[in-house]
């Protein structure tokens, strides 16, 4: 990492006599080459992404629907968020979609990469059919699901009926329409985890196995004292990069329930689309997006805090 | 004997599972054909009683689909170009070129990493208003094509090309530039069709953007333009689905035509953890 190392001091004072003459024209003819190369990205990304960060923290202190001037307001649109119930039950409804589509997903992906790592022949057909709902698109998909949680005979009910079980009206239920979303999001991105997981139980070597198998070790033994520890590298990505994909949920919920019942599916993102392009106030949407950047600051430290204990790295 | 047994009950489970996960885009191409009274009906219809191809041109005189679909490919291919070539260039200089401040631009660049969209989002926003660049393809576009994730990925990439290949190109007599161009971009095809194709199909998703920036046909893209299609049209269910697969098969062929890369990325991404 320590990259710039020889290179920013003025070279003509140093007293090695044989690398004296040519390096001051070549490193700075390196320098001119350098910047040319990166002045196309860095330009734009100083106008589009630094700086819109740095904005952020800006708008947030002011108070401003775009339309009239903007006024300072400090820290009044961080006060706001502590008395704001929308606020409390957007964060609420982020956590449960958190908590519950998480580990479900990764238990959907680590099983069926499990599944498909069994020496299966044409294994790479059923990997690309698998990893078919990761690359649709989840405007078009979230319809289908809408579709398929028809209340009473939608395909969905209809086959719960085949159980006896009298199915919910899913999107429109206070207590089911959240796991109705995590459900079809579940589907939406669980090709993700399944090929990292396929792509690290494939490298674990066969030697490890051969010798559990010498020692009589059982399969679910096995699994618990080779593979898990094997994985924890590719689990822990899997984990962080999942939680904070959850936290940023946006598409399916606007589509699928629009929020509601009530707020009951609004989530962060949709909130902080609602407050600064429905209701234009820029400074408490901006406050709101750094409290998320927060959160997701938090949580993944606290991640990796946590998996020193648990991540098994094979260097 | 039991081993046989075995390999029959994984592949029957393989094909069990599959077929269940995919019945959400099977049912979005069947209903897509239903008449209007079938998909309409208070009980659901799984297979179509009788086909109707002519939903796909009612689909189209309902909204501009080419119009989106076309968009979607503008918004997609002009992030991507661009994100792709600058994201190339600067990733070269970093892993390769010696000059003042390398390592602190480089830290700005990762600093933003971890960044989530929706704080960059009202500013860019606000950017794009103040430019008049609401409703234009400069003002889709430009917010999104400098991330610092094509950077940082491709300059991982070029750190891992041994230095001998360039440093015999520039003893005959190249420059940076046609080493660049000559040496280091055909040995990295594959992280650069990775980085290509995943931010391809992410913009293909988008929706957000799109959803504040673009606000009639000239510039909407197929997610928002079905937002819009569920909006004036309600659930006429064999249409919009009509229109979900027509803006989804596109995106699915490209996904096989291009998964080698696709699933090279996930990987590469998934064990860059380590």
């Amino acid at each position: 990492m320590a990259i710039s190392t020889a290179d920013t001091a003025p070279v003509t004072a140093t007293p090695t006599p044989a690398r004296q003459a040519p390096t001051p024209r070549w490193r700075s003819r390196e320098a001119l080459t350098a910047w040319l190369f990166i002045l196309p990205s860095l330009i734009g990304f100083l106008i589009f992404t630094a700086g819109p960060v740095v904005a952020a923290g800006v708008i947030s202190l002011l108070n401003w629907n775009l339309f009239s001037a903007p006024t300072w307001a400090g820290l009044h649109n961080f006060a706001r968020l502590g008395p704001d119930p929308t606020f409390w039950s957007a964060l609420g409804s982020t956590a449960y979609f958190t908590l519950v589509s998480v580990p479900l997903t990764i238990l959907v992906s680590l099983l069926l990469a499990l599944l498909l790592n069994q020496g299966l022949q044409r294994i790479a057909v059923f990997r690309s059919l698998l990893l078919l709902p990761y690359a649709t698109i989840t405007v078009a998909v979230a319809f289908v699901w809408i579709w398929l949680y028809i209340p009473h005979d939608g395909l969905v009910n209809a086959v719960l009926g085949w159980f006896g079980i009298n199915g919910p009206a899913w999107l429109i239920s206070d207590t089911w329409a959240m796991p109705a979303l995590i459900l079809m999001s579940v589907w939406k991105s669980f090709g993700f985890g399944m090929v990292v997981f396929l792509a690290g139980l494939q490298a674990i070597p066969q030697q490890l196995y051969e010798a559990g198998r010498v020692d009589g070790t059982s399969p679910w033994k096995s699994l618990r004292h080779i593979t898990l520890p094997m994985l924890s590298p590719a689990l822990f990505f899997v984990v962080v990069t999942s939680v904070i994909g959850s936290f940023q949920v946006f598409d399916q919920a606007l589509i699928m329930t629009n929020g509601g019942p009530g707020t009951r599916t609004t989530t962060l993102v949709m909130y902080i689309y609602r407050t600064g392009f429905e209701n234009y106030d820029q400074g408490y949407a901006a406050a709101q997006s750094l409290v998320l950047f927060a959160f997701i600051v938090i949580i993944t430290a606290g991640q990796f805090l946590f998996q020193q204990r648990l991540v098994h790295y094979d260097n | 004997m039991t081993t046989e047994i075995r390999r029959k009950l994984v592949v029957f489970t393989c094909f069990l599972i599959t077929g269940v996960t995919l019945i959400p885009v099977v049912m979005m191409v069947l209903v897509a054909f239903q008449s209007d009274g079938e998909s309409m009906a208070a009980k659901p219809s799984f297979w179509p009683s009788s086909w109707h191809p002519e939903n796909l041109t009612r689909a189209f005189d309902l909204v501009p689909l080419g119009k989106y679909l076309l968009n979607t490919i503008y918004f997609a291919a002009g992030t991507t170009l661009l994100e792709t070539v600058t994201a190339a260039l600067a990733a070269y200089a970093f892993a390769r070129l010696n000059f003042p401040g390398r390592s602190w631009l480089f830290g700005i660049y990762l600093a933003t990493l971890m960044i989530p969209s929706q704080v960059t989002l009202i500013p860019q926003f606000v950017l794009v208003a103040k430019l008049h660049g609401i409703d234009t393809w400069p003002g889709m576009i430009l917010p999104h094509a400098f991330t610092a994730i094509g950077v940082f990925l491709l300059r991982q990439f070029f750190l891992g090309i041994p230095r001998d290949y360039e440093e015999a190109a520039r003893l005959d007599g190249a420059n940076r530039w046609q080493a660049f161009v000559r040496v280091i971009v055909p040995l990295a095809v594959p992280a650069i069709a990775t980085l290509a194709v995943f931010k391809f199909i992410g913009q293909w998703n988008n929706l957000l953007w799109p959803l504040v920036i673009s606000n009639s046909d000239a510039t909407r893209t197929a997610s928002v333009g079905l937002q819009v299609f569920q909006d004036t049209n309600g659930t006429q269910w064999n249409l919009l689905l009509m229109a979900a697969t027509v803006t989804t098969i596109p995106l699915i062929v490209l996904f096989f035509l291009t998964q080698r890369w696709f699933v090279r990325g996930i990987t590469m991404s998934g064990l860059g953890g380590r």
